[in-house]
């Protein structure tokens, strides 16, 4: 039983763990990218412009309806045609360019992840209090250290346990770029289980895994709520 | 493109998937609000040894990838055919829309369980004492005050779980079932035409318009005796 999971040619360790690797990387690849996307939508549904609110609804409507994989097919599929009709058009000897699955995991991922993010920044931003904001120009700040000083600080306490939570569904998403192979931890298990015919066993392993960094993740974003909320009363 | 061609010549495929897509989500949903209420009891006012199983089941199922839940119910039980052979259940595990069905009944369950112990608790404690003050029994209290106010309370987050549970029923496609999502795939690998995906997601738009539409009517019958009294009634 152990052997199965020892390092080198005869057991699955190094393959699981340089999966494990891939599924990791993603995540935190992804994580800032569909946080400043997401920002960016928040920012639009928010603006006075009615264009803007059109696009920032929209946005949020149209990704948060659509199923993650049907996200992650249309990215890597289509982005991959319309790449190379670009391409193609612009550089007819370029030949043919094809979009890797990791990338396509990263735009497909943070473009989910980014509608969701918008709504909790935008759920957060409203929560601001406007007496502290007025308590800021009073005393004669700037719009600038208004936004860095003030509003920041209360949008990140607000905004954590929906972001925290987002960052657990993006842990367990990562698992769907195994079906457009990207080498991660699940299609790592998927090869172990295809020469050994042990699925339940390579498969319980995935999950305890993903369970493992989930309950890790949790330890650390309690620790990163007390933080935030330091100096706040608690009845 | 060929959005009309496209849809003239596969609609009934299409219609087919989605009416797949209706149905794995619906019994899975419906088979986990069988058993959310009585988990969410346990984890409400449940003893400490009562609860700490329905934790530990909440967790994991939480903290996996639906995939992984998915391979490791489909292909895992791969690994014990003799022994569900002789249980007379290897039938019912070789066919991944029960396999699917299973898991989504099981995954829902966790997250619905989570919503209802949310809505019993705060169903408010005068309610539960006037109920015992004129005499009701613990079931009756459980049946005529408890249930009826958690279930109003939960009404728009078990909705969002249903919508979630939609949009997790097209990984059903990776284990071949052919839903939506699966004759889409399908579709695309015959044709190579983007089109497809572009119907399969203004149908995952629809249903999940149509059921916000059911969901809202249905909260509003569940809620029609509070609308007087509401202050925006009042006006």
């Amino acid at each position: 039983m152990l052997e199965l999971f020892s390092y080198g040619p005869l057991g699955w360790g190094d393959e699981i763990l340089s999966g494990l690797w891939v599924t990791l990387c993603l995540a935190v690849t992804t994580l800032p990218v569909g946080l400043l996307l997401g920002f960016a939508v928040a920012g639009c549904s928010l603006s006075q412009n009615r264009i803007g609110r059109a696009i920032g609804v929209g946005y949020t409507t149209l990704m948060r309806g659509l199923p993650e994989i049907l996200t992650l097919f249309i990215v890597y599929n289509g982005f991959g045609l319309l790449l190379n009709h670009v391409v193609t058009s612009l550089f007819p000897d370029f030949g043919r360019v094809e979009l890797s699955p990791f990338a396509a995991g990263v735009v497909a991922l943070s473009m989910v992840f980014a509608a969701f993010a918008a709504e909790v920044l935008r759920g957060a931003f409203l929560a601001i209090p406007k007496g502290e904001v007025m308590a800021g120009q009073a005393i004669g700040m700037t719009p600038r250290q208004i936004f860095w000083r003030i509003k920041l600080p209360l949008l990140w306490r607000f905004a954590l346990p929906g972001l925290g939570n987002l960052w657990l569904n993006l842990l367990k998403d990562t698992a769907l770029v195994s079906v457009i192979a990207l080498d991660d931890l699940m299609r790592a298990s998927k090869v172990a289980v295809g020469v050994t015919k042990q699925p339940f066993t390579f498969y319980l392993v995935a999950c305890l895994l993903y369970w493992v960094f989930c309950l890790l993740s949790e330890l650390v974003l309690e620790q990163m709520e007390k933080r935030a909320n330091r100096g706040v009363r608690s009845v | 493109m060929a959005l009309i061609e496209i849809l003239t010549q596969y609609w009934p495929k299409i219609l087919d998937g989605a009416g797949t897509t209706l149905l794995l989500t619906g019994m899975g949903a419906v088979f986990a609000a069988i058993f959310a209420p009585l988990l969410a009891l346990i984890r409400a006012h449940g003893s400490a040894l009562a609860q700490a199983p329905v934790r530990l089941y909440i967790s994991f199922i939480r903290g996996t990838p639906i995939l992984a839940q998915l391979f490791l119910v489909f292909y895992g039980s791969g690994q014990f055919r003799p022994e569900l052979q002789s249980l007379g259940l290897w039938h019912f595990f070789r066919d991944p829309f029960n396999c699917a069905v299973l898991v989504f009944a099981i995954n829902s369950c966790a997250y619905q369980s989570e919503i209802m112990r949310g809505g019993i608790q705060s169903v408010a404690p005068g309610e539960i004492e006037a109920a015992r003050a004129i005499g009701m029994s613990r079931l009756q209290v459980l049946r005529r005050v408890i249930f009826p106010h958690a279930y109003r309370n939960a009404w728009p987050a078990l909705g969002n779980e249903v919508i979630l549970l939609m949009k997790a029923s097209a990984l059903a496609s990776v284990v071949t079932v052919f839903d939506l999502m699966g004759q889409t795939r399908l579709i695309f690998s015959r044709t190579f035409d983007f089109s497809a995906y572009f119907w399969a997601a203004v149908l995952y738009l629809t249903i999940t318009a149509c059921f916000v539409f059911v969901w809202r009517t249905i909260e509003r019958r569940l809620s029609r005796h509070m609308l007087g009294r509401s202050p925006k009634g009042a006006l």
